[in-house]
């Protein structure tokens, strides 16, 4: 009976502290945002910035776009979605699951080259000629079958026209920062990457060379707000901090082209 | 079709490897005094617990050319593991130990003591009682084994995201291939992929089960324990 008791008792305990904890996580503030992967670094700099100027949190999961759009079509609590494209974001607004009128093209990505800084050949000098070394043998990209980047690696290396030569050392991630992650544990020896990875704390260190913007169709990346968002203000307050001066800088500071504003940001009632 | 094809032949080389290497392991910890056993038990047990981000993580920095699985398989074949259907086969392998040991000891130390001293009695020594008395024995276990392996193998998908890089045909494997599909919006492909997977996966257990309980029930007239001269 004692023990029963006591079982009870730790149950009873338990429910209510989960359901306090609950009540006190409602009365946070706080945006979840849904982002593609090479966004992980541009964008929890921008969630800092955003907490620290209004007190909002911003709880940023990244992933791949193709994964959030399957997501939040069956109901992913977000508030927010960076996407790696326009497409999903576009697929979104027409399924009547965001916000009409919210998509933003808040970004151009770039794409590079990159290695380890203990590679034997410097990319930074041999550009395309370094995918074509025997000495590297898998060269990593993101899928090119539903990852953006990976679309664009292709394109390029298509466009550089070694495409055939190199397609039987390709080795896919799942998205761009396993691709990366290929490279970084040496399994690959070289891979194309979202400029905004090679950029980023952990991989500013290695090499790289940065494949010139008219090699491959305008990764083009879209946000938009989502019809489920708890609190919809909050979310445009956010959006619109990405779109002001400060939130381009960042952007610019990982790698990222900020596309001209075709809507001025200022002069809002 | 060419994903679930290859889902299968790993499945199989993963189970073949697990039974070669498993049944010696098991036979050593159901009978072994050593004092620092159960540490050997938690390793063989690990991979249960273990997500397959952390296996695969480890797989894929053991893998590389710094690790040391990865030098040991340059030096022997001239090319790293990550990506390569052997790298697929040894993650999986260790993937699925517990799945192949663990029914094996049980089976092993199941086997009632006072044949296994019959037999020493009759002048047998320690690997033909096993042969004779404790494998046949065993059947069901080694069964269960088999196709826990398999099965878990075949439905595998975190590990081989981890070290496979996707390539057609060589580590595409059928979980790997349904979930591209999904990503790629194509979920008829997907449907159709996963609906192949649920009825071979189905119908390979059915199988399995069914033999397995006529197995041990004939156990006896199939391979007599101690055929006498």
């Amino acid at each position: 009976m004692s023990v029963q008791h006591a079982m009870m008792r730790f149950w009873l305990a338990f429910l209510t502290a989960v359901m306090f904890s609950a009540a006190v996580g409602a009365q946070v503030q706080e945006i979840r945002v849904a982002a593609a992967a090479d966004l992980k670094f541009a964008l929890s700099e921008l969630a800092g910035q955003y907490e620290k100027q209004t007190g909002t949190k911003v709880n940023v999961t990244c992933g791949s776009s193709g994964n959030f759009f399957a997501q939040l079509q069956n109901g992913a609590p977000f508030d927010l979605f960076f996407s790696a494209d326009m497409e999903y974001p576009r697929k979104l607004e027409a399924a009547g699951l965001a916000e009409p009128g919210t998509l933003y093209k808040y970004a151009l990505g770039r794409i590079a080259i990159w290695t380890r800084a203990d590679a034997s050949i410097d990319v930074a000098k041999q550009g395309w000629n370094l995918l074509l070394d025997a000495g590297v043998q898998k060269i990593a990209i993101a899928n090119p079958d539903h990852a953006p980047y990976g679309r664009a690696a292709v394109a390029a290396l298509q466009k550089a026209g070694i495409y055939e030569q190199v397609k039987s050392k390709l080795v896919y991630g799942e998205n761009i920062s396993q691709a990366a992650q290929f490279v970084q544990s040496s399994n690959a020896q070289a891979g194309i990457v979202a400029l905004s990875l090679a950029v980023s704390q952990g991989m500013k260190d290695g090499k790289r060379w940065e494949i010139p913007a008219d090699m491959h169709p305008a990764i083009e990346q879209g946000a938009i707000i989502l019809r489920t968002a708890n609190d919809k203000a909050q979310a445009r307050g956010f959006l619109q901090f990405v779109k002001s001066a400060d939130g381009r800088a960042t952007l610019e500071k990982f790698g990222f082209t900020v596309p001209e504003m075709d809507v001025p940001a200022a002069g809002k009632p | 079709m060419e994903a679930l094809l290859l889902s299968i032949k790993l499945a199989i080389c993963v189970s073949a490897v697990l039974l070669l290497c498993g049944v010696p392991l098991a036979y050593w910890l159901a009978n072994s005094q050593w004092r620092g056993k159960f540490l050997l038990e938690s390793i063989v047990a690990l991979p249960l617990v273990l997500p397959p981000t952390v296996l695969g993580f480890y797989a894929l920095l053991a893998m590389g050319p710094r690790g040391p699985l990865g030098r040991l398989w340059q030096a022997l074949f001239g090319h790293g593991l990550a990506f390569t259907f052997g790298g697929l086969v040894i993650a999986s392998v260790i993937y699925s130990l517990p799945f192949a040991v663990q029914p094996l000891i049980a089976a092993f130390e199941g086997v009632d003591r006072k044949l296994l001293d019959a037999s020493a009695v009759l002048g047998a020594g320690r690997l033909r009682t096993f042969w004779r008395v404790i494998l046949p024995l065993s059947v069901p276990g080694v069964i269960t084994a088999v196709v826990l392996s398999f099965a878990h193998t075949l439905g595998e998908f975190g590990v081989v995201l981890m070290v496979g890089g996707n390539l057609r045909g060589v580590t595409r494997t059928v979980s790997i291939a349904i979930y591209d599909h999904v990503q790629s919006l194509e979920y008829v492909e997907a449907n159709r992929l996963a609906l192949a997977l649920l009825g071979f996966s189905f119908a390979v257990l059915a199988v399995v089960y069914g033999i397995n309980r006529g197995v041990a029930r004939q156990i006896g007239r199939i391979w007599t324990p101690w055929p006498p001269k």
